[in-house]
């Protein structure tokens, strides 16, 4: 198979070209300034940072052949408990004080996930009605628990969240590569992704072969609304505030988006977490190449829809075949036989 | 009416996919008034020149001519114009649509754009009447059984003046009650005129109800016959190019076990074990190195029966002992600890994963019983698989190829694989020989009779009453949701016999 033909070649020149673009466009691509990499590379790795989270959690959820629309009002919730509770602290810059709320605001979104995953696997809602619960309730939640105000935090070791450096790279993107790597273990170094694929595949037959369908379900709703607090975490520390109205806002879709670029279909079953990473990426690049390339902001939907489009019909082996087979002197492609 | 002309002819048909010639000058003709019964093993070509026939696929060589004029056919439209028509196995019609709906979807009778709901509903009675069907034409339909929705496409089919009617195995999801109401409206069908072109597995079926008949193997004709001039084992012989001899030895082996098995120990035992609107309480019991077979019709409780000693579905009164223990199979986890296995009859939606490859499909059952957190390592996955792939020919032999794209008998083999290496006790398989062909047929008969050989008892659950008494020990035979009788397979158990207790109900 040649190169052309793998699955993420297009994702990946994509995301190449709109790279070079900001290497030109940005009088900064990648620098060092007061002792840590800097620039608009580290920008998009840091920015991409919730995204991946979202995303990544989004994949198993889809995976099982369900959705997950609540990721975006869990971030909210999140990011609101954790600011609600370091405002009340003594000391906002008390480490382990900041730690221990970040553990109670994540398990407050494993909470959260156990609830979607309840409702899908032991109620049996369909899962884009069971989320489109907690997607919209999730909101008022989280404007009840801030009072329907923005609360500011001044908390050295909370922003350090989204804003830190360690080994001179930014502690979010190191944080979402943790989240990646620990997910890529956890399902292709045990037998989860499998087990995964098989009750996206098909449920009926996966329980019939001795699949625990129900669990495994919940759990990527879990794991799902763990990642989704996580990154509800890193959005409120980067504007150091809760936000409950825009926190999150569309995540959701964005989310779905990465997913689908990465080559996860929508029905379930196969899926590629390194796929999904490289979709979220993308869709972050796009984010600032919109701005590098100072594209007025009346455009910029418009303009992100455009690159969708192209990245969608450059995976469909179809009209690859119609728009390069005329250039190349090759018999048309062959209907393959059922 | 052998002397008339034909209505189709096709002459040396030959059509290439990527690296396999499908199809290599294969001649074919259909008379008028005539059902042609196409027969060939899978993968024979059969499903292949169907769909030359009716435009899926262009032909890269050779002549089509209809009623004695040439035709290209360049797709299914045109195939319909020409005036050939098709019924799928899988019926495609829209069950929460009207029979009438479904009869005229895309072309319904109109005035001013309107749709005259009366003149269709008329109509549809109509036609349904040439099929003596007299039907609620209103009525969805989803309120009528597989057979009739059967009945409803053919209606559909030869409402546009079909010459030439195509039923791709249209009896495999039928009883025999419905396959007898299909072949009346076939011979009705036959009489007006119409050429049909049948397929089926069930031999018995094309001798009941085909006048010629044309085999096909390996993408090459082998010959047609009037069906009166070839025996049943002559034309398996020819569909798969050898000597019958595989079926006969399944035959001694299974008569040898008969009699090894008298002294075994009860493994599983059912006491009233029933489920409410599913299966009546019953009484059954399985010893090690037995083969239960259940006969029974099409809805008579097999599969209900069988589904409750793995706790697909839970069982609501009675109890199951296994090894003279009381145990709880509330659902399947639980019955595969006692080491208890169940192949679904559904291949499609309760066997296979699609999307997933051979040797996934295969360790996915093992897997499951070991939990998420203890995979099986690669060595040893790429081991056992091997070792069954070649135990029983699965083909093709790539165990990283989908499975979805393997014919059903190979399918059939991956599912059996799946169970076999759990190691069970007890086998439970729901119709594994059903829309395969003659040869893996016979292979995994074998398989079954090796397997109670070695110790495993095997639940054997099958439409086909040739085969169950053909495997098994001891017959259960249920009917309307009840088992009625059982029986000590012997020789003087034959058919005829378990049809009597099927029809009459009464055991005596």
């Amino acid at each position: 198979m040649s190169i052309v033909k793998k699955r993420l070649f297009w994702p990946s020149l994509i995301l190449v070209v709109m790279l070079g673009i900001n290497v030109f466009t940005s009088n900064q691509f990648l620098t060092i300034q007061d002792g840590h990499l800097f620039g608009t590379l580290i920008d998009i790795l840091r920015g991409s940072a919730p995204l991946v989270l979202v995303s990544v959690g989004m994949t198993l959820v889809i995976a099982t052949g369900g959705i997950d629309l609540s990721v975006g009002a869990v971030m909210a919730i999140s990011g609101a408990v954790a600011c609600l509770l370091i405002q009340d602290l003594g000391n906002q810059n008390s480490v382990a004080s900041v730690l221990l709320i970040i553990g109670i605001a994540i398990a407050v979104a494993l909470v959260l996930g156990l609830w979607n995953g309840t409702l899908v696997a032991v109620v049996g809602i369909q899962p884009i009605i069971a989320t489109l619960i907690l997607m919209v309730a999730g909101r008022g939640l989280a404007q009840l628990v801030t009072d329907g105000q923005i609360i500011n935090v001044q908390s050295g070791p909370y922003s350090t969240l989204a804003s830190g450096f360690f080994l001179s790279l930014p502690v979010a993107f190191l944080i979402a590569v943790a989240a990646v790597v620990l997910t890529i273990l956890l399902t292709r170094r045990t037998a989860l992704g499998l087990l995964l694929e098989s009750v996206g595949g098909s449920p009926t037959a996966s329980r019939l072969a001795g699949i625990s369908a129900r669990r495994i379900t919940v759990m990527v709703y879990v794991v799902a609304g763990g990642f989704a607090g996580l990154a509800g975490l890193i959005y409120s520390a980067d504007i150091k505030s809760a936000d409950s109205i825009s926190a999150g806002n569309l995540i959701e879709l964005d989310a779905i988006l990465a997913v689908v670029i990465g080559g996860t279909a929508l029905i379930g079953g196969r899926f590629s977490i390194i796929g999904t990473v490289l979709g979220a990426v993308i869709i972050q690049t796009l984010r600032i190449t919109v701005v590098a390339l100072d594209i007025p902001d009346k455009a910029n939907l418009l303009f992100k829809a455009v690159v969708v489009v192209a990245l969608c019909l450059s995976q469909s082996p179809e009209f690859r075949a119609k728009v390069f087979g005329r250039f190349k002197r090759r018999p048309a492609v062959e209907k393959v036989a059922a | 009416m052998g002397e008339q002309s034909p209505v189709l002819e096709m002459t040396g048909i030959r059509k290439v996919f990527p690296g396999v010639v499908a199809l290599d000058g294969v001649d074919f003709r259909m008379f008028p008034g005539e059902v042609h019964a196409l027969m060939g093993e899978n993968g024979a070509g059969k499903s292949t020149l169907i769909k030359t026939l009716t435009g899926v696929y262009e032909i890269d060589g050779g002549e089509i001519t209809l009623g004695g004029k040439p035709v290209r056919i360049s797709g299914p439209l045109q195939a319909q114009q020409a005036g050939i028509s098709t019924v799928y196995q899988e019926v495609n019609l829209c069950t929460n649509l009207s029979i009438a709906e479904n009869i005229f979807i895309g072309r319904e009778p109109r005035r001013f754009g309107k749709i005259q709901w009366g003149r269709m509903r008329r109509r549809a009675a109509e036609l349904l009447a040439r099929l003596d069907l007299d039907l609620d034409v209103s009525a969805p339909l989803s309120t009528y059984s597989l057979a009739i929705q059967q009945m409803v496409a053919i209606a559909r089919a030869i409402d546009v003046d079909a010459r030439v009617l195509i039923l791709d195995e249209p009896t495999s999801s039928l009883d025999t009650a419905e396959v007898e109401q299909l072949f009346r409206v076939m011979r009705r069908l036959k009489e007006s005129g119409v050429a049909i072109l049948f397929v089926s597995h069930f031999l018995d079926q094309i001798y009941e109800i085909s006048d010629r008949l044309t085999i096909l193997r390996n993408g090459q004709l082998i010959s047609e016959h009037r069906v009166e001039e070839l025996s049943q084992v002559q034309l398996v012989e020819k569909m798969i190019g050898k000597e019958l001899a595989a079926l006969e030895d399944v035959e001694d082996k299974a008569q040898s076990n008969r009699e090894r098995a008298a002294g075994a120990k009860p493994l599983l035992e059912a006491e009233g074990l029933g489920r409410t609107g599913a299966i009546a309480p019953y009484n059954l019991t399985i010893h090690e190195g037995e083969v239960v077979g259940l006969a029974g019709l099409l809805g008579s409780g097999r599969t209900e029966l069988a589904r409750l000693l793995f706790g697909a579905d839970k069982a609501d009164q009675g109890e199951v002992r296994v090894d003279g223990k009381k145990v709880s199979l509330r659902d399947p986890q639980a019955a595969m600890k006692h080491r208890i296995a169940f192949s679904s009859e559904n291949r499609r939606t309760e066997g296979i994963i699609g999307d997933l490859s051979v040797r996934e499909n295969i360790i996915l059952a093992l897997q499951a019983s070991r939990g998420w957190a203890r995979p099986i390592p690669r060595k040893k996955q790429d081991e056992i698989v091997d070792k069954y792939i070649k135990a029983l020919q699965i083909r093709p032999a790539d165990p990283e190829r989908p499975v979805r794209n393997l014919s059903g008998g190979n399918q059939q083999k991956v599912l059996l694989a799946r169970w076999l290496i759990t190691e069970p006790r007890l086998l439970i398989i729901d119709e594994p020989t059903r829309g395969i062909d003659v040869g893996a047929k016979a292979e995994i008969q074998k398989l079954v009779a090796e397997l109670s050989t070695g110790g495993m008892a095997v639940l054997f659950v099958s439409a086909e009453l040739e085969e169950v008494l053909r495997l098994s020990h001891k017959i259960a035979v249920l009917r309307d949701r009840r088992l009625v009788e059982e029986l000590e397979n012997s020789a003087d158990v034959d058919a005829d016999r378990i049809m009597q207790t099927i029809a009459s109900g009464a055991s005596s």
